[in-house]
């Protein structure tokens, strides 16, 4: 919302108040400002000049040399190119050194070697367009003294044309001969035309004519003819342009700044309005909170409307509203013997100040009162209200309707249309139609003053794609009480700007009756929840100043305020006009018993940190996927892990289903990371995956994954392993086996190990199947790990307790074992346990190998064995027995026999 | 015989000065005092001297010998000394040369953010819950007082996951509030964070998948100079000891009074620049007191108990603390990005 503050200062006086502590009060008081902005910053050293003479330059034959009074002592040189200018014309001057908008620079200087001190501003060289002064517009005549051939061979017109000399038809050569701007209508020039043997007296809007050129004259329709006239194009008259110098009809004089004649003096807040405040997006509103915040009077003012035109309203208009629900309140007056024209500078000055264009004074009029009152209105051609009946009702479904932006809209029966007895001629709430728009021409006019249901507006605009000024205001739910003064100030501004006449009376329908909302006044109560203590009359003001009203200890709501029901809302009236920033700051006590980390929360904490020190570093990655990633991880078509739950209304494919499984995921990250040609990259991410509820609820489970993926630098298999060992074992994690896993599609099949734990499976690791890495455009090996978090936290192992140290050596025995290639050394090891008879501390595999010295199909596994008695030193014999029963038993079971 | 004593003296104690290795020094001793050696031998010619002679020149003896071999024990100590700062001489390293440093991961310095929030909050006495992503439109919308046709509601604003819209990816941390108050009751005291998921196209400032922070507090006679008091100190921790706030009167559903608080802006101090968009202040959260209707729909009676709630994003938090200029570098896990960290 865009305030003007000179629009303001009608409603009320802040005082000398920048507009930094302006914003900075209203913010504080709840009213956010965006920005603020000072219409004329960018206009300095810009002046109103009156032209005092004109001369042709002696060097061009376009650029004239002006010497203009700008309200000093001696006169200003500048020379333009411009034609539509005369001597005694006000116009804007850019003095040497000035600045126009957009940060453009004026210096004196030197055209075709005339010293020329500043410019003449066009209408766009000062921000402005024709919609902000229409009286600007240019209106040229073709000069055939300006006139360039085409074809310089067969000039349409001849170069030696004389006065008097025919164009065409009744068209003929005339010779300037004087030029005089009339006084009674700014714009207009009487001249004196030398054709032949004949003299003219003519009144033109064309603003180029200077004395001694030659213009092409109509003598049967007694007019001097434009380009269009002669069917010429522009580049034949390269000058006789339809733009120029602005020419001001204002009140003003030499040496004037120019900013407070054309509206730039004012200053522009803009505020975010919360949507539980739709009366703040009026001028009113905000009004109402700058007068409490500045402690300074409201002056509301109540329309006051003579009426008088001919006509009873009951008989030329007729409302029904068969849909009563979607139109609280309809009230519309009517105006007769319209005349459409420009609105005054003042009103065209604020709507452009509140970033509305102004078009004409009847739209005009209805937006300064949208934005005066908050209450969108309308205004329909009475005479496309056929049958002079309105019809508030939904639409039908399929029913078209041209909207004011001339688009076609097919509507649906949830829309409101504004309709007279044959078609729609509105979409209520959201836009007029073209078939019923304001025009040049429209006599009589009907103001549309309604309440529609927030929900259906907003839903219409939704559905539409079209959300309007007025749609924004209804969907929040507008003041039901406000209609009538809306319409009345509508039909004073009608009589004011004498843009018509108003029929007296109202129509005034008025499906729903609101019930004031009250509340108990408890100032204690205030101070008590918000922890300050403000006396109660100050309370007690506050809420009168915004309007509210209180007899004994009830607070009436006012209509405008449909945010306040409750005594929190109250609290929040009295916290923020005392100040949010005065309120002190205290810190509650007491403790919980629920608090800290819970063990899960632990659990993951240390799972972080392990992965960390183990060297991998911390990655988030979206909870959706495209459905595509299954087929990238090569899951089999019947996976029950392709059943995955749906986003209805995702942001593309890609972003479509949530994930059952955090591989694809990681993969992608890694993929990404090697496209980049980062070397070595070891990543975790502890996400959820999202499996369907079977309980109908449509919620889900979402279990944590830990993974890892890794590639480059030492990576192998069992790089990756002691990294998952070391996270199981930081967890206290004791008893767990890895078994081959081949039948994990998206894994190598040698190279894959399930992670168990008694009957549960912890998670799986392994180099990903290179048919996987290729589908991630990845030709190098490729690692990951699948850790179940519910699964670890399960098995977590309590705080160690403490082993004595040993007292006594321990003998080591290292043996070298031959066995078949295919002999797990997972089962070695537990051979090895088994067959210890007790003295076994410790077992430590050292070597590996296969080639010369060992039979094909064989290997040849190395083993450390560590061999201790608590409670005496051991004899070599007695270590020898163990020993001798271990290898009695790998021969037994798995055929190894030391080599 | 006198005269031989001082003879070896005065030979010995210029050799052994003179020695410049360990061997020679040990020759010397054998030389000198070992068995055979010339102290020995002159020693071995006591026998011959009178009675009267005999202390004066053992003691004589003695001395000597016990010069030589305190002489030798100063030499001995001299070159070890001199052997030991050549060998240091001999391992000196270049002490420039870069360390080898374990490997190390990084933490994600979203979640080193969160940690330290976390850690603020844990020891003010809050416990940190966890709820749900994919939510109902109950919890995220309906018990947080949002109106029934609220435009967070939309499908353009929201991804649901059900046809009649009655279950979505929570588009807020708050439903945890909700949860909180319905599993635990009165008095509550915790935060929650995690992701959270709007409907907005991946750009420099945003993405659908985002995280929150949310915090609540009810208890009996929790007052709005709680909720300042509370969010101040733990802004000051954040952004150190001296931070300015404001807080400005704002609107949520499922807070009255409620309101966004700002933090002067660090980098200009509130003189306006480009960081604070020239106001001079950064918004960095929105709270509130719990609305009544909130509490209510958890069947709290509001006239008993009130609380206050707050939340903020934590991708905002992240950036600014990082000076990180683009919200995708956050999901793109580039190894060189988290390297940083």
């Amino acid at each position: 919302m865009k305030l003007s503050r000179k629009w303001l200062q009608e409603f009320v006086d802040v005082g000398p108040v920048n507009d930094r502590d302006f914003a900075e009060a209203m913010t504080i008081s709840g009213s956010k400002v965006e920005i603020t902005e000072d219409l004329g910053a960018e206009i300095s050293n810009i002046v109103v000049g009156r032209i005092l003479s004109m001369e042709r330059h002696p060097d061009s034959d376009h650029m004239w040399v002006c010497q203009l009074d700008v309200g000093q002592a001696e006169p200003v040189q500048i020379v333009t190119g411009a034609w539509n200018i005369h001597e005694g014309d006000l116009v804007p001057v850019a003095l040497h050194k000035s600045t126009l908008p957009g940060g453009k620079k004026i210096e004196k200087g030197k055209l075709r070697g005339v010293p020329s001190n500043g410019m003449l501003c066009s209408l766009s060289e000062l921000g402005l367009d024709e919609r902000d002064f229409p009286y600007a517009a240019v209106t040229a005549a073709a000069l055939l003294n300006d006139y360039k051939p085409i074809d310089p061979v067969k000039p349409s017109i001849p170069a030696d044309i004389k006065a008097g000399d025919k164009v065409f038809g009744p068209v003929i050569a005339a010779f300037v001969q004087e030029v005089t701007p009339r006084t009674d209508i700014p714009g207009t020039y009487t001249i004196y035309l030398l054709g032949g043997e004949n003299c003219f007296e003519v009144i033109t809007n064309c603003s180029n004519i200077h004395l001694e050129d030659m213009v092409a004259f109509n003598t049967k329709t007694e007019t001097i003819c434009t380009l269009a006239d002669l069917r010429a194009e522009q580049r034949e008259f390269p000058h006789c342009i339809p733009d120029g110098i602005f020419v001001l009809h204002e009140d003003c004089k030499p040496g004037d700044d120019i900013r407070p004649v054309i509206g730039a003096d004012d200053h522009v807040v803009e505020f975010e309005i919360t949507p539980n405040r739709p009366d703040c997006l009026s001028v009113i509103g905000l009004a109402r909170e700058a007068a409490v915040t500045f402690h300074k009077p409201l002056k509301l003012h109540a329309p006051v409307v003579k009426g008088g035109a001919p006509g009873a309203l009951t008989e030329l208009l007729d409302v029904e509203t068969p849909d009563p629900d979607l139109c609280p309140r309809y009230t519309a007056r009517m105006v007769r013997n319209v005349k459409i024209a420009p609105s005054p500078k003042w009103m065209r000055e604020r709507l452009r100040a509140s970033g509305v264009r102004p078009i004409n004074n009847i739209v005009d009029i209805t937006n300064y009162v949208m934005l005066e009152y908050g209450q969108p209105m309308h205004a329909f051609d009475y005479r496309y209200v056929k049958g002079g009946k309105i019809v508030v009702r939904r639409a039908k479904d399929g029913e078209e309707l041209t909207t004011l932006d001339n688009n076609v809209r097919r509507l649906t029966s949830d829309m409101l249309v504004i309709a007279d007895d044959t078609r729609a001629v509105g979409l209520a709430g959201v836009m007029g139609g073209l078939n019923s728009e304001i025009v040049a021409d429209t006599a009589d006019v009907v103001f549309e003053s309604a309440n529609f249901d927030g929900a259906c507006i907003r839903k219409t605009a939704l559905a539409l794609g079209m959300r309007t000024e007025a749609s924004a205001k209804f969907e929040k739910g507008l003041d039901i009480l406000n209609t009538l003064p809306a319409v009345n100030r509508a039909c004073e501004l009608v009589e004011l700007l004498g843009a018509g006449e108003v029929v007296d009376g109202v129509i005034d329908i008025l499906n729903y009756v609101p019930q004031p909302v009250t509340v108990k006044f408890e100032p204690a109560k205030m101070n008590r929840f918000l922890g300050v203590d403000v006396p109660e009359d100050e309370q007690h003001r506050t809420l009168l100043d915004l309007g509210f009203g209180l007899e004994g200890d009830t607070i009436a709501v006012p209509s405008w305020r449909s945010d306040v029901e409750h005594w929190s809302d109250i609290a929040e009236e009295v916290a923020r006009f005392y100040g949010y920033n005065k309120i002190p700051d205290t810190l509650s006590s007491g403790l919980n018993e629920r608090r800290g980390w819970t063990r899960a929360q632990q659990a993951e904490n240390t799972m972080g940190a392990l992965c960390r020190a183990a060297g991998y570093s911390e990655i988030i990655t979206y909870s959706f996927i495209s459905p595509a990633c299954y087929d990238k991880i090569d899951l089999p078509a019947d996976s029950p892990l392709r059943d995955s739950m749906k986003i209805l209304n995702p942001l593309g494919e890609d972003t479509s289903i949530m994930r059952t499984t955090t591989l694809p995921s990681m993969l992608e990250i890694l993929a990404r990371n090697y496209n980049y040609r980062n070397k070595s990259v070891r990543l975790y991410e502890l996400g959820r995956t999202y499996f369907a509820k079977n309980d109908g609820s449509g919620m889900a489970d979402e279990p944590k994954v830990l993974s890892l993926g890794a590639y480059g630098g030492d990576m192998d298999f069992f790089t990756l392993k002691g990294a998952v060992e070391t996270i199981l074992d930081g967890l206290r994690i004791t008893g767990v086996q890895y078994e081959a896993e081949t039948e994990n599609p998206s894994y190598h099949p040698g190279r894959c190990a399930r992670i168990c734990r008694g009957g549960a499976v912890l998670g799986v690791l392994g180099q990903i199947h290179p048919h996987v890495a290729d589908n991630y455009g990845v030709d190098c090996e490729l690692y990951a790990a699948e850790l179940r978090l519910d699964a670890m936290c399960q098995c977590a192992g309590c705080k160690p307790l403490y082993c004595p140290l040993p007292k006594f050596p321990a003998v080591t025995r290292d043996i070298s074992l031959l066995c078949g290639c295919d002999v797990p050394v997972a089962a070695l090891e537990d051979c090895i346990r088994r067959g210890a008879r007790g003295l076994l501390k410790n077992e430590s595999l050292f070597d590996i190998y296969t080639g010369p010295g060992v039979p094909d199909g064989k290997k040849s596994v190395a083993f450390s064995l560590e061999l201790r008695a608590d409670d005496r030193s051991l004899t070599a014999e007695e270590a020898d027995e163990d020993v001798k029963s271990i290898l009695e038993l790998l021969r037994t079971e798995l055929g190894a026999v030391l080599r | 015989m006198k005269a031989q004593l001082e003879a070896i003296r005065k030979g010995a104690l210029e050799a052994i000065a003179a020695t410049q290795a360990m061997a020679d020094l040990e020759a010397l001793r054998v030389k000198y005092l070992g068995k055979k050696g010339e102290l020995t031998a002159v020693l071995k010619q006591m026998g011959a001297l009178s009675a009267e002679e005999r202390p004066a020149m053992g003691q004589m003896a003695n001395d000597v010998r016990a010069r030589l071999e305190e002489a030798i024990e100063a030499q001995s100590a001299a070159l070890s000394q001199k052997a030991m700062e050549a060998k240091l001489k001999l391992e000196t390293l270049d002490v420039t040369i870069p360390g080898k440093k374990p490997l190390q991961g990084h933490k994600h310095p979203m979640y080193s953010v969160l940690d330290e929030m976390k850690e603020i909050f844990l020891n003010m006495g809050f416990e940190i819950m966890d709820g749900p992503e994919i939510e109902q439109a109950d919890y995220n919308f309906t018990k947080l007082n949002a109106p029934e046709n609220h435009p967070s509601r939309d499908w353009t604003d929201t991804f649901y996951l059900k046809e009649d819209s009655s279950v979505l990816l929570r588009s807020q941390t708050s439903p945890m509030q909700i949860r909180a108050m319905e599993t635990y009751g009165v008095p509550i005291r915790m935060i929650s964070a995690g992701r959270v998921y709007r409907k907005d196209e991946v750009d420099a400032t945003h993405s659908p998948m985002f995280h929150q922070i949310e915090g609540l507090v009810v208890d009996k006679g929790i007052t709005m100079a709680d909720l300042k008091g509370t969010l101040n100190a733990v802004i000051r921790e954040i952004y150190g000891p001296g931070t300015v706030t404001r807080f400005r009167p704002h609107h949520f559903p499922f807070t009255e009074p409620s309101c966004e608080v700002d933090i002067q802006c660090y980098k200009c101090g509130g003189r306006g620049c480009p960081t604070c968009k020239g106001e001079g202040w950064i918004e960095i959260l929105g709270a509130g007191m719990v609305h009544p209707k909130v509490l209510r729909n958890c069947g709290i009676d509001p006239e008993e108990y009130s609380g206050f709630a707050f939340g903020m994003g934590l991708e905002r938090l992240a950036l600014g603390q990082y000076k990180i200029s683009d919200m995708r570098l956050i999901f793109e896990n580039d190894m060189r990005f988290l390297e940083q960290f």
